[in-house]
C-alpha cells in the first residue's frame, strides 16, 4: 500500500505543502486532527497536522517545515512519488461550536493547522479573527487562504517586513484589551510561543486552547511517549489532545520532553547531508 | 537418579534433548534468535521419549488441544509433513507457539513424564515441525467455495490472524483492519527478534493473505470508521484489538526523559528496528537500565536494552521469583545473559536532573505479608529500606489495558470496569449483534495461544451466525 503525492510545492523557504491521495483519511478528517506518515520502510513515523482535506477528491494536505532528517527527506520528494505509510485522522477533533468571537493565533508552520480551524469556526457561525506571524514576510504562509476563511486577518513579523512589527501575541492582546467580547483563543505554534501567548491571555476572561506537538510513535495511545502533564495529571497528547486548556498545561515539561533526542537528531541530519552530498541520494 | 540416557527401552529416556542455542556471551550482543532449533536427530531423540499415552494429559493442558501424541508419533516415523498437518488442524501458528507458549504451565505441565522427571519438550518439537515445513515451502492452503459473506476483523494480532484464517478457509471474504503499519500485533511490535524472528510472523501473515484475506494496515477503527459503520458494511465483525494501552505507576518523576513504557521501548526496538543503524528510529541507549515488572514484557525489555549496549540492566519486581509471570525459559536466559534481578523491590520515585533526564530510581524493599483473598501473599513495603538504583533509562512494564479508541463513536458494546469487552467464553459473542471478540481485549493481557484459541472459537461461532443470518 502506498500513498501517492499528488502535488508538492515550496510555499516559503524550507516550508512545503504536499497533497496526498488518501481517501480513507480524507473522508473522516476533521479540523484539529493530524496524520502520521512514514516515507519508507526505514523511516521514522512523523506526525503532521491536517492542513486541509477534500473528502470528495480523497485528498489530504500537509504543510511542513524542514527540521531534521525526515522533514528534509520529505522535502526532496515530488508529485508522483509515494509515501509508504500515511495514517489518520488522529487525535480528538477540535471542539468547534458556535461561541461568538474566536481568535486564532498561528506562528511559523503553526499557521497551517489554523487554516482548517478558521474554516470550521466560520462554518459554525463564529466571527473568526486570525492572527498569523513569522520571522519575516517571506516565511508567511496561507495569507490568501486565511483572508478568505476569516472575518479579520492580522499579520505580524519579527522584523517588521510586513504587518505589525513584533509578535502575534501583541495583536491578540490589543484585541482582548479593546473590550470586544472574545469567547476563545486558539494558539498554535512553537511551544515557546504557545507558552508566552497563553501567559498573555491568562488574565482575561477567555478560554485559551493550544495544540501540543509532543514526540509521538503510534498516535493511538499505545506507547505513552507523547505524555504531557495537564492539570497535574498525565495525559496522552495523541488521544486526549492534541488540544488542551493552555492554563493547565505544563509547558516546561513539554519543552524538556521535546529535547529528548536532540543529540541523536543532529547526528541524523549530519549523516543524511553527508550522504546527500555524494550525489547518490 | 537412574541413568537412562541413550537407552531405548520403554521409550523413557529421562533427560530431555537440550535445545541448541547461542552462547550467552555472544547472544547478549546481537538480536539474532537465541535458540537455534532442534536438528532432525534432536527431534527424533526427543520424540522417542513420548509414551504416546492413551489418555494424554498434555492435550488437556493445551488451550487449543493440539493432538500431541498424534503428531509426536509421526515425528518418530519421520513423517514430518503429516506431523505439521496434524498440528495445524488445531493450531494455525505453530512456528510461533512452539517458540513463545508458556509450555511449562500448559501442555508440558501435564505431561506424565514430568511427574518423575522432565516432560517431553512439546513446544520444541512443535517448532521443529513448523520450521521444517517452512524450509520445504508451505503448501498453498485450500479454501471452501465463496459464501458471499463479508467479515471484518479488527486487529492483526494472534486472535485476529487466527479468526481471519479460519473464516477465510470457510469461504467468507475477510478484511483485516490494523492500526499500525505492519500486521502481527504484539508478535510484530512487542516480542523481540531474538525470541521470535519477524520473518516468521511475516510468513504467517503471507499465508493468511494467500487464503484471500485482505490486510489493511494504517486503518484505525474508531478513527477512519466507527465500529457501527463496520457493522453496516460487513455481515459480522471480530474484535481482536488486544490490550495495548500501557499502564504507568503514577509515581513522582515518571515523565522524565528516558522513562519509557515497555510498549514504546519495544516498538521502537522491534517494529521500528532502532538497533539497526539503517533505520531512522531513535531510542535512548542506556548505560544503566532499570526495568520495572516481572512478566515476559519486562524480560524482553531488559534483554533488548542489554543488546543495545547497556552495561548494567536490572529488573525490579515487587514479588519473589516464584511469582514472576514470565516464561521460565526467559527468566533463565535473562539470568545467563547477566541481567540483575532485584526481587521483592518496588520503585517509589524516579529521580532526574535539571535537564529533565532520568538519573535513578528510588526503590523500597518489600516483604510478603499475610495471604490476601486470592490466597497470594501480597508484598508490603519494609519501612525505612529505601535505596537508590542509578539509571539513565527506565522501562515500565507493569501491564496494559485495552485501548479505548475502538469504542469511539459506537454504542452498545458492554465493557468491564477494567475496560475489557464482555464476551461469551465459548463463542466470543458480545452484547452487540454481529460483533464477536477474543484475545487480550476480552481477557486483558494473556498469552498468544489463548488469543488464538479465542479467535478460533469465534470464527466457528461467526460461521454459524452467518449461516443463520
Ligand atoms: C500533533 C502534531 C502535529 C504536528 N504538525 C506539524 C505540522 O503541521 N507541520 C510541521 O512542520 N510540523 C508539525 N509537527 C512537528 C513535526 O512532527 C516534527 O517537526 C517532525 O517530527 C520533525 O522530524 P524530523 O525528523 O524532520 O526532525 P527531527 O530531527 O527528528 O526533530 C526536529 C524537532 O522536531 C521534534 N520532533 C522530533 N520527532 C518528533 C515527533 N515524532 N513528533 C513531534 N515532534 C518531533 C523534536 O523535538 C525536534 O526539536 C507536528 C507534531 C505533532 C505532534
Ligand atoms: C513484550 C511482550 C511479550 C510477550 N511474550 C509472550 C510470550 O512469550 N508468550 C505468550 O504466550 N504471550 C506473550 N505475550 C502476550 C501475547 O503477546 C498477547 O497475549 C497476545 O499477543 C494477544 O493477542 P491479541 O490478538 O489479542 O492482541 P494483540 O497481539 O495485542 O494485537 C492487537 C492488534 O490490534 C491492533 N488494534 C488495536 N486497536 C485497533 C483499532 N482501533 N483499529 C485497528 N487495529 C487496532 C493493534 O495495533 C494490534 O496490532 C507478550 C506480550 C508482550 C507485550
Ligand atoms: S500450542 Fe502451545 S500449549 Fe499447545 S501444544 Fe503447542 S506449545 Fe503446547
Ligand atoms: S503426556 Fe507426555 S508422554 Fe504422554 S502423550 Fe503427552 S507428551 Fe507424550
Ligand atoms: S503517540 Fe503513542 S501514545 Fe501517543
Amino acid at each position: 500500500m502506498a500513498y501517492r503525492i499528488l502535488e508538492k510545492e515550496e510555499i516559503a523557504p524550507s516550508v512545503h505543502r504536499m497533497v496526498i491521495d488518501a481517501p480513507d483519511v480524507a473522508k473522516a478528517a476533521k479540523a484539529g486532527q493530524f496524520i502520521i506518515l512514514r516515507i519508507d520502510e526505514r523511516g521514522e513515523r512523523v506526525p503532521l497536522t491536517i492542513a486541509d482535506f477534500e473528502s470528495e477528491k480523497g485528498t489530504v494536505t500537509v504543510i511542513y517545515q524542514e527540521m531534521g532528517k525526515t522533514t528534509k527527506q520529505l522535502a526532496k520528494l515530488s508529485a508522483g512519488d509515494s509515501l509508504e505509510d500515511f495514517v489518520g485522522p488522529l487525535g480528538t477533533p477540535a471542539d468547534v461550536r458556535k461561541l461568538g468571537t474566536v481568535i486564532l493565533v498561528g506562528g511559523g508552520v503553526g499557521v497551517a493547522p489554523i487554516y482548517p480551524q478558521a474554516k470550521a469556526y466560520t462554518n459554525a457561525g463564529n466571527k473568526v479573527i486570525s492572527i498569523i506571524g513569522a520571522r519575516n514576510k517571506d516565511l508567511l504562509i496561507l495569507e490568501d487562504e486565511l483572508e478568505k476563511a476569516s472575518s479579520e486577518l492580522y499579520i505580524a513579523t519579527d522584523d517588521g517586513s510586513k504587518g505589525h512589527h513584533g509578535f502575534v501575541t501583541d495583536i491578540m492582546k490589543r484585541i482582548l484589551d479593546s473590550g470586544e467580547k472574545v469567547a476563545r483563543v486558539v494558539i498554535i505554534g512553537p511551544p515557546i510561543m504557545m507558552k508566552v501567548g497563553a501567559g498573555v491571555a491568562f488574565p482575561y476572561d477567555v478560554e485559551i486552547l493550544v495544540s501540543l506537538n509532543a514526540i509521538m510513535v503510534d498516535g493511538t495511545g499505545m506507547c505513552g511517549g507523547c505524555r504531557v502533564t495537564v492539570d497535574g495529571e498525565t495525559k496522552f497528547t495523541c488521544v486526549d489532545g492534541p488540544e488542551f486548556d493552555a492554563r493547565k498545561v505544563d509547558f516546561v515539561q513539554l519543552m524538556n520532553r521535546l529535547a529528548m533526542y536532540r543529540g541523536e537528531e543532529a547526528k541524523a541530519v549530519e549523516n543524511y547531508e553527508d550522504k546527500c552530498k555524494c550525489g547518490l541520494h | 537418579m537412574q541413568e537412562l540416557h541413550g537407552e531405548k527401552t520403554g521409550n523413557a529416556k529421562k533427560e530431555r534433548t537440550p535445545m541448541p542455542e547461542q552462547p550467552a556471551e555472544e547472544r547478549r550482543k546481537n538480536f539474532n534468535e537465541v535458540t537455534l532449533g532442534y536438528t532432525k536427530e534432536d527431534a527424533l531423540a526427543e520424540a522417542s521419549r513420548c509414551l504416546t499415552c492413551k489418555d494424554p494429559k498434555c492435550v488437556e493442558g493445551c488451550p487449543v488441544n493440539v493432538d500431541i501424541p498424534g503428531f509426536i508419533k509421526m515425528v518418530c516415523e519421520e513423517n514430518f509433513e503429516g506431523a505439521i498437518e496434524r498440528i495445524k488442524a488445531t493450531n494455525a501458528l505453530p512456528a510461533i507457539c512452539g517458540r513463545v507458549c508458556p509450555q511449562e504451565t500448559q501442555c508440558e505441565a501435564r505431561c506424565v513424564l514430568g511427574k518423575k522427571g522432565q516432560p517431553v519438550a512439546i513446544g520444541r518439537l512443535e517448532r521443529f515441525c513448523a520450521d521444517y515445513e517452512h524450509e520445504k515451502g508451505v503448501k498453498s492452503p485450500e479454501a471452501m467455495p465463496p459464501t458471499g459473506k463479508k467479515v471484518a476483523v479488527v486487529g492483526s494480532g494472534p486472535a485476529g490472524l487466527t479468526a481471519a484464517a479460519d473464516l477465510a478457509k470457510l469461504g467468507h471474504k475477510v478484511t483485516i483492519f490494523e492500526s499500525l503499519h505492519k500486521a502481527g500485533g504484539v508478535l510484530s511490535y512487542g516480542i523481540p527478534e531474538f525470541r521470535l524472528p519477524k520473518e516468521i510472523v511475516q510468513q504467517e501473515v503471507e499465508y493468511i493473505e494467500k487464503l484471500g484475506v485482505e490486510v489493511k494496515p494504517n486503518y484505525i477503527i474508531g478513527r477512519i470508521k466507527t465500529l457501527d459503520e463496520l457493522c453496516d458494511d460487513f455481515d459480522a465483525v471480530f474484535l481482536g484489538t488486544g490490550a495495548g494501552l500501557p499502564n504507568f505507576m503514577g509515581i513522582e518523576g515518571e515523565n522524565f526523559n528516558g522513562v519509557y513504557s515497555a510498549n514504546e521501548f519495544l516498538t521502537r526496538v522491534n517494529l521500528m528496528k532502532a538497533y539497526d543503524p539503517e533505520y531512522d528510529t531513535m531510542v535512548r541507549l542506556g548505560k544503566n537500565v532499570v526495568v520495572v515488572g516481572g512478566g515476559n514484557v519486562a524480560m524482553d525489555a531488559a534483554r533488548s536494552a542489554l543488546r543495545l549496549g547497556a552495561e548494567e540492566v536490572s529488573i525490579v519486581y515487587r514479588r519473589g521469583e516464584d511469582e514472576m509471570p514470565a516464561r521460565r525459559e526467559e527468566v533463565e536466559h535473562a539470568k545467563e545473559e547477566g541481567i540483575t534481578f532485584r526481587l521483592l523491590t518496588n520503585p517509589v520515585r524516579i529521580l532526574g536532573d535539571e535537564k529533565f533526564n532520568v538519573t535513578g530510581v528510588e526503590c523500597i524493599k518489600m516483604e510478603l505479608g499475610e495471604p490476601d483473598k486470592s490466597g497470594r501473599r501480597s508484598p508490603v513495603p519494609v519501612e525505612g529500606s529505601e535505596f537508590l538504583v542509578p539509571a539513565d533509562v527506565v522501562v515500565i512494564a507493569i501491564g496494559t489495558s485495552p485501548n479505548p479508541i475502538i469504542f469511539k463513536g459506537s454504542e452498545g458494546l458492554e465493557q468491564n470496569r477494567r475496560g475489557t469487552v464482555v464476551a461469551d467464553e465459548e463463542t466470543g459473542a458480545t452484547s452487540k449483534c454481529g460483533v464477536f471478540a477474543g484475545g487480550d481485549i476480552v481477557t486483558g493481557a494473556a498469552t498468544v495461544i489463548s488469543a488464538m484459541g479465542a479467535g478460533k472459537k469465534a470464527a466457528k461461532a461467526i460461521d454459524e451466525y452467518l449461516k443463520e443470518k
